[in-house]
């Protein structure tokens, strides 16, 4: 599909690729992170504003830097990718430390109390609590990513961004306008595919709140009244 | 002689009965200079509930933790069968040993069943025999199997602790540590929790430590009951009924209560009570009160000029102690309680003079106990 001299379906792609990837890595690389920050208090109290900090970073400055840290040419894809890994690490860090900080305490004396040991609690029973908050984070920084990538065309890796760039050249505000609705849909588009993650992952938060069987209505206690 | 509570737990209170869990001079100081507990020596013995009890900062659950390595002491030791815990890995430890606290504290995200079959899965069992086990202690705990499928948030707080004591026994566990399981609960509930417990005791026989700040749950469940005093140490340790007839001192004394003589009458059995003829009969009661019975002989109302009232509560031959005798006395509106049979037909009628004349014959009541 060609619109605007483009070939649309691959730039899409690429769009995907470069905001969805760096967003599950940094993903990976926060939650060690944020498990050592929730562990060690020291740690909690450096990492976390440091990470907020960084997220208020130009993202163009960043682009343009990151040749200078990596070592790497100037249009190589890889400068826009680490730059939206450090974004979404400095997003999602202070996310995994809330996530694990929203276990109940008397949930984890019971895991420790019935013989967890610290690797079987965090993924059986503190990653799985966490979910809610962890998606959260994750569809902030998937959206915030999506449109972080089009900033990456002004140093010529913008995928759908190059759509601003040639409009703004050529003063096409169509080029614009649908370069700006198609990265827009995209990232709700993601963002939805999160919200189903989030409940196939943690069908216990819609049966908590959910309508019906409340335990007041249906008492299925039995027995033991005398 | 007032015969002893049908409590069949009292039978096996002799010191000959296997020590299961000892403190040997137990201190716990945290490095700030807090002092959690003194020097605390204390034996739990098998197939008894043993209760700690006392005022908040007494350290008695820094004492119930010190049991599966959650705290370990600054000075003596914990045995458990005669073996120092302190030598055990604690994860392993802890399978082996049921643990309750306060609020369940239930896998909000795990179904109800996945939650009881939580130990037997650590313990490397498989899920589907897990789950088999989970379903059967659920009945056990009075639960309905259903509930299994449900997630914690959708049942009540009383239903979670059902949970919680099912996924406690799950492990198959001798043992059993419970942190105020049932505080917080409503009156009636944890009355009913208290029941079940003691039913399930009488079943499975385990070795049960037990910590509570309420003298009454206290009394009310414990084999052996030991009062704390802030900064951790022992104050008495005792049988319930020697903790209100002979407290050990002021402390104690104040700490068991004011109506400790009336709470006493529980440790005692009435089954010499002379129980006397109530008029019974489906007629209107003119000129006197009348107990109106179903086709059964189950009492179902007083009546009296034609105005029915309810019956207060009834008094179970079986296993009834004193207190009950003198309630149901005192409860009814005719001023003459009501006695029944195990499958709640009636016997006969209590008068509350009857309650105290016998009170009067038991005069020692803790030696009866005994």
């Amino acid at each position: 599909m060609r619109l605007f001299g483009e070939d649309i379906l691959p730039l899409a792609a690429e769009h995907v690729v470069l905001a969805v990837v760096p967003v599950l890595i940094g993903l990976v690389i926060s939650l060690v992170l944020g498990w050592w920050a929730w562990r060690v208090p020291a740690v909690r109290r450096v990492l976390v504003p440091l990470t907020g900090v960084l997220y208020t970073i130009p993202s163009l400055a960043l682009f343009v830097v990151m040749p200078l840290i990596l070592g790497t040419r100037i249009l190589d894809p890889l400068n826009v990718a680490a730059a939206l890994v450090l974004y979404a690490v400095a997003l999602l860090v202070r996310t995994v430390v809330d996530g694990l900080d929203e276990v109940p305490d008397d949930v984890m004396t019971a895991a420790v109390a019935m013989g967890y040991r610290p690797g079987g609690l965090l993924v059986g029973v503190q990653l799985p609590l966490a979910v809610p908050v962890l998606i959260g984070g994750l569809r902030v920084a998937t959206v915030s990513s999506f449109s972080l990538v089009a900033v990456g065309a002004i140093i010529g890796q913008g995928a759908l961004g190059a759509l601003f760039t040639q409009g703004f050249e050529r003063f096409y505000t169509a080029q614009i306008v649908f370069g700006l609705v198609s990265i827009v849909v995209l990232a709700l588009i993601f963002d939805a595919l999160w919200v189903l993650v989030g409940r196939l992952l943690a069908p216990w938060t819609r049966a908590a709140r959910g309508p019906g069987r409340s335990a007041a209505e249906d008492d299925a206690t039995v027995g033991a009244r005398v | 002689m007032a015969t002893i509570c049908a409590h069949k737990r009292v039978a096996h209170l002799s010191a000959s009965v296997r020590p299961v869990i000892e403190f040997r001079d137990v201190g716990k100081a945290y490095p700030d200079g807090t002092v959690a507990l003194r020097s605390l020596s204390l034996t739990a013995r098998e197939g008894q509930i043993t209760v700690l009890v006392g005022p908040s900062g007494c350290g008695k659950t820094t004492t119930l933790r010190m049991v599966n390595r959650m705290v370990d002491p600054t000075s003596g030791q914990v045995l458990l069968d005669g073996a120092d815990v302190g030598g055990r890995d604690p994860a392993a430890l802890r399978r082996g040993i049921g643990y309750v606290i306060q609020n369940a504290g239930l896998f909000p995200h795990r179904t109800v069943l996945d939650n009881v079959a939580t130990v037997p899965v650590l313990l490397g069992r498989s899920r589907r025999e897990a789950r088999t086990t989970a379903a059967e202690l659920l009945e056990r705990v009075g639960l309905d199997p259903r509930v299994g499928s449900r997630y914690p948030a959708q049942l009540s707080g009383g239903q979670q602790q059902r949970v919680g004591v099912a996924r406690a026994l799950a492990g198959d566990a001798p043992v059993l540590l419970m942190d105020e399981p049932f505080s917080a609960v409503d009156p009636v509930v944890r009355a009913d929790l208290q029941d079940e417990l003691l039913r399930l005791q009488s079943d499975l026989g385990r070795t049960i430590l037990f910590v509570t700040h309420d003298i009454d749950e206290a009394i009310r469940l414990g084999d052996m009951v030991a009062v704390l005093r802030v900064g951790g140490t022992l104050a008495q340790f005792a049988h319930p009924a020697e903790l209100l007839s002979s407290p050990a001192d002021d402390f104690v004394a104040e700490f068991v209560g004011r109506d400790r003589g009336y709470r006493r009458l529980q440790f005692l059995g009435a089954g010499e009570l002379t129980l006397t003829d109530l008029p019974t009969g489906p007629d209107d009661g003119e000129g006197g009160w009348v107990l109106v019975l179903d086709d059964d002989r189950r009492p179902v109302t007083w009546r009296h000029d034609g105005q029915d009232v309810a019956v207060g509560s009834l008094y179970r031959a079986d296993g009834g102690s004193l207190r009950g005798a003198l309630d149901a006395a005192l409860s009814s509106p005719s001023g003459r309680g009501v006695a029944v049979d195990g499958d709640g037909r009636l016997l006969g009628g209590i008068d509350a003079e009857a309650v105290i004349a016998l009170l009067h014959r038991s005069s020692d009541p803790a030696g009866a106990a005994r």
